[in-house]
């Protein structure tokens, strides 16, 4: 691998591969010394036009915890305010000496973009509605660790056959495209379950069913993603009220008991608690919410592993 | 050290049969109680790939001795490597340290000692781990070309090679049989 830019660019045995390392790398965080050596000397600059906590703090952490110099450069306060172009900024910082860069841009395709001009790696940490694949990975982590939990010993990762519901604003969320891209590769079956007003054009080619009735996609989901109702894009009035939505489409306390015995629930987060999902769902023992969090560091530690421990990252 | 498929090429001597090799074990177990006096703070770490199942043996060995358990794990030193970078990119293995390192004496465990390079990641490794009161090497085979001040405590057997040769511990839990072959692979390394 010399970049990461979408979930499709994974082979079967790279990203089982990533998910196995990310495991060690969490046994890594639970020690007094959290600090690997590998990556010492390299420098990561992980660049965001667009806000983030969680993603932009998780790789910062993943990259200081494998020994990596991170310098985090924001939009705001940077030449890009003062009206510099995307390619001059980045080639500027390229030309630093930088070796990996990992970019958050509101533009779909900008992460490839940065990719062909620079000479360093490049990481798709979102862009636009397009692609977010390290938390398409994350999400994997979280879903095969509840797949062992309930007993899978399939060491592909225990994929293969397991339905996969995605729910809600389908339109604005990137990280529906990285997940439906990665478990082709890995063996999930996903459905998409979205208002006919949410869904993205041309989603029909994506090769998975699409269906607006929650319920019956929901009585022999394994794992029930919510995607989170992205208000501030909502002004297009998409559904009638909140209210409606949550009644149509959200992870209620009824439909919390519906799901069928060893189902859990993912959400990428930030949560709207009462709109796509109750907190009553949020906070359910099934629920895998704070595992998906935790599994953040550990898997973009291992993505950089991946990418920059060894020499182009070619898989051996 | 040696890679997961172990397959002797051609041109390759067996220099240590089945029978030598649980001897050699067989003196490095007792040789470890003495050095210690008793296993009561011993901790045998085995480095992947080959040195897990020697450390597996070794315990065994000790506990017959002792008749009490020893502590085992299991050290990966991949992401310790100084080589990371000129290679592609390793898979990284399990560690696992039985409790706390801190005031034990840990053996470290491997197949064959050649760089030391191997040895100074586990030693490096084991610095983020904890504290042992004292870190011994145990290696089956000493075939010397030390890039870096390192030497064993225990050696199995200490055999003089080419640099360009290839020493390989087969070992039943993996290959089949128990066995060091010396090989010369044609032009590669």
């Amino acid at each position: 691998m010399r970049h990461l830019l979408s979930a499709a660019d994974l082979t079967l045995a790279e990203a089982t591969s990533i998910l196995d390392v990310a495991a060690e790398m969490a046994d890594v965080q639970r020690r007094p010394v959290k600090k690997l050596p590998t990556l010492r000397g390299r420098t990561i600059v992980n660049i965001f036009f667009e806000d983030s906590t969680r993603t932009r703090t998780s790789f910062e952490i993943a990259g200081k915890w494998l020994s990596a110099d991170t310098i985090n450069v924001s939009a705001k306060g940077s030449s890009v305010s003062k009206g510099e172009s995307l390619r001059d900024t980045m080639l500027t910082l390229d030309a630093m000496g930088v070796d990996c860069f990992v970019i958050r841009h509101a533009s779909s395709g900008a992460a490839d973009q940065v990719a062909s001009w620079v000479r360093a790696q490049v990481v798709n940490a979102g862009d636009g509605q397009h692609e977010h694949p390290t938390q398409a990975l994350l999400d994997a982590y979280a879903m095969r660790a509840h797949f062992r939990k309930i007993g899978s010993t399939d060491t592909s990762g225990g994929f293969a056959g397991k339905k996969i519901a995605i729910v809600g604003d389908l339109l604005h969320s990137r990280v529906v495209r990285s997940n439906v891209l990665l478990q082709r590769t890995l063996g999930g079956e996903v459905t998409l379950v979205a208002p006919p007003t949410l869904l993205p054009t041309g989603v029909e080619t994506w090769g998975c069913p699409v269906t607006s009735d929650f319920d019956e996609a929901l009585a022999d989901a394994d794992i029930v993603m919510m995607l989170r109702v992205q208000r501030e894009r909502m002004a297009g009035g998409f559904f009638p009220t909140e209210r409606e939505y949550a009644e149509a489409y959200g992870l209620t306390e009824e439909r919390l008991a519906a799901l069928k015995p060893g189902a859990a629930i993912c959400h990428p987060g930030p949560m709207n608690r009462g709109v796509e999902i109750s907190s009553a769902a949020a906070d359910a023992a099934n629920s895998l919410v704070l595992e998906q969090v935790a599994a953040g560091v550990a898997v973009r530690m291992s993505v950089l592993y991946h990418l920059l421990g060894s020499n182009e990252g070619a898989m051996k | 050290m040696a890679e997961a498929t172990n397959q002797p090429a051609e041109a390759s001597r067996v220099v240590a049969d089945a029978p030598e090799l649980s001897r050699s074990l067989t003196r490095m177990a007792h040789q470890i109680l003495e050095a210690n006096q008793g296993c009561e703070d011993l901790v045998l770490l085995g480095i992947p790939t080959r040195g897990v199942h020697l450390a597996k043996r070794l315990a065994k060995l000790i506990e017959a001795i002792e008749d009490r358990p020893v502590r085992l794990g299991v050290l990966d030193i991949t992401m310790y490597r100084d080589d990371l970078r000129a290679n592609p990119t390793r898979r990284v293995g399990r560690t696992s340290i039985p409790g706390r390192i801190d005031d034990t004496v840990v053996v470290l465990v491997d197949d064959v000692l050649y760089s030391g390079r191997t040895v100074s990641a586990a030693i490096d490794a084991l610095r983020d781990l904890g504290r042992p009161r004292a870190v011994r090497l145990a290696v089956l085979v000493d075939r010397g070309h030390r890039e870096l001040p390192i030497a064993a405590d225990h050696v199995g057997r200490a055999m003089q090679t080419a640099a360009d040769e290839r020493v390989q511990v087969l070992l039943d839990e993996l290959d089949g049989r128990d066995e060091v072959v010396i090989s010369r692979p044609g032009g590669t390394r």
